[in-house]
């Protein structure tokens, strides 16, 4: 870890701050004449109700990023914070805990647990996270309600379309107080409808505040996104930003 | 584009006047394309020159109603058999920038690249806003973002193409000049 830690750990301002931020991360695999650098340098920070997207090639560094945002793997130098708190000077324990409790992982083969259902699946972070059944089932049923199939609660994943499965995936990754979502090609695995269909519904969801960072090399997904990230060999080349005017195609619509 | 197909077809629907035709024509189309009714006039002109409308009179407030005739129906009739053309490919600004940039030497291809990407998603970003907002229903609106949509990406798709082989042809040794290659690539019209 590089700086002091107190300066990165600073107050956290759950009402506007950001919910994540990496402060000149860097990740190296390897060392000497073998190592390779993953991320160099990079710093973005992803707001409540933003959704992020993430482009480059393969190699250029996009999973990495995903991994160090979740929590699952350590900079090799450089901050990552999920809602002001800083993960670095954490404990494991401490670490894992922030990481289940307030991230949501979705990913291209939706990765629900078979031999539980929609709602069972939904369920099981919230019991991770200390919650009676009961309640845990409650607040995966609106979750489920969120993302507009809570009927298929009882179904499991092998009787679902893969649309219907990453919309479980959704709810998981959303359930309780969750605010961030990660999405690895959410919608890899899909036909465009139904790619849209779910891009529409983490649009909403990002809308109704909660963060996205979405990783993708399809920039017809990127552009449901209100910031577009462009990594090249570790480094974020270029950004487009979210501020602009329906200038395009006029003013008549 | 043709104007004309598009007015006879919009025709087809019933007796319409010029400002009418415009406005249904933009309702269509989401205004991606605006015409003005001048070139809607003139376009009538030559339809009704042709046999392919008639006026049909005045509707009473000084506009005057073309309707669509037998030969106009035939007109649209073919015009939606037919595929549209793919004729000469039309100048492409942005090719020919390229295929000068990997030439005249001095020139930060990667950079260009680049920039047209980042531009090129903002546009992307735009046109899928618009799609959100006009929602399921708007049936012919959303499938003429949809067509730009899938153009911008393709365009993406290329650069990262370009991007791809300008990237592994810096690591190669240089190949030797193969003048022999350049007299096969006229594209054929």
């Amino acid at each position: 870890m590089t700086g002091p830690a107190s300066s990165a750990a600073s107050i956290p301002d759950l009402a506007g701050g950001p919910v994540l931020e990496l402060r000149e991360v860097t990740r190296v695999h390897g060392s000497g004449p073998t190592e390779v650098h993953a991320l160099r340098g990079v710093s973005m920070a992803v707001l409540p109700g933003e959704l992020v997207a993430v482009m480059g090639p393969s190699g250029s560094g996009k999973s990495t990023l995903l991994t160090l945002a979740g929590g699952l793997d350590q900079p090799t130098s450089g901050t990552v914070l999920l809602e002001g708190t800083a993960l670095g000077p954490l404990g494991q324990a401490a670490r894992a805990r922030l990481r289940r409790t307030c991230l949501g992982y979705v990913f291209q083969d939706y990765n629900l647990i078979p031999a539980l259902t929609a709602v069972e699946n939904v369920a099981l972070p919230r019991e991770l996270d200390g919650l009676r059944p009961r309640a845990a089932r409650r607040e995966a049923i609106a979750a489920l309600e969120a993302v507009g199939i809570a009927d298929l609660a009882r179904r499991f994943p092998d009787d679902m379309s893969g649309g219907q499965q990453q919309r479980v995936a959704i709810a998981r990754a959303i359930v309780g107080e969750r605010r961030l979502v990660l999405l690895d090609e959410p919608t890899g695995a899909l036909d465009t409808e139904t790619g849209e269909d779910v891009l529409r519904l983490v649009r909403e969801r990002c809308d109704a505040g909660v963060a996205g960072v979405m990783v993708t090399h399809e920039a017809r997904h990127a552009a449901w996104a209100d910031r577009v990230v462009f990594l090249r060999d570790g480094v974020v080349v270029d950004e487009t930003g979210r501020d602009r005017a329906d200038s395009l195609l006029g003013a008549s619509r | 584009m043709s104007v004309r197909h598009a007015l006879l077809a919009l025709l087809e629907e019933g007796p319409r006047y010029g400002y009418q035709l415009r406005a249904d024509f933009e309702t269509r189309t989401g205004a991606t394309w605006p015409l003005n009714v001048g070139q809607v006039y003139t376009t009538l002109a030559r339809l009704e020159r042709d046999g392919l409308v008639e006026a049909e009179g005045d509707d009473g407030e000084g506009h005057v109603v073309y309707r669509i005739t037998g030969g106009g129906r035939a007109e649209v009739a073919d015009w939606f058999t037919r595929p549209v053309a793919r004729t000469q490919p039309p100048r492409d600004e942005l090719a020919i920038k390229l295929a000068l940039a990997v030439t005249v030497p001095g020139v930060d291809v990667a950079a260009v690249i680049q920039r047209q990407r980042s531009a090129t998603i903002t546009a992307l970003q735009d046109y899928t806003r618009l799609k959100r907002e006009a929602g399921e229903d708007d049936l012919a609106w959303s499938l003429v973002l949809d067509s730009l949509v899938f153009a911008a990406e393709a365009e993406i798709r290329w650069l990262d193409h370009c991007e791809a082989r300008v990237r592994r042809r810096a690591r190669e040794p240089r190949a030797a000049a193969r003048p022999d290659i350049v007299e096969q690539r006229e594209v054929r019209r």
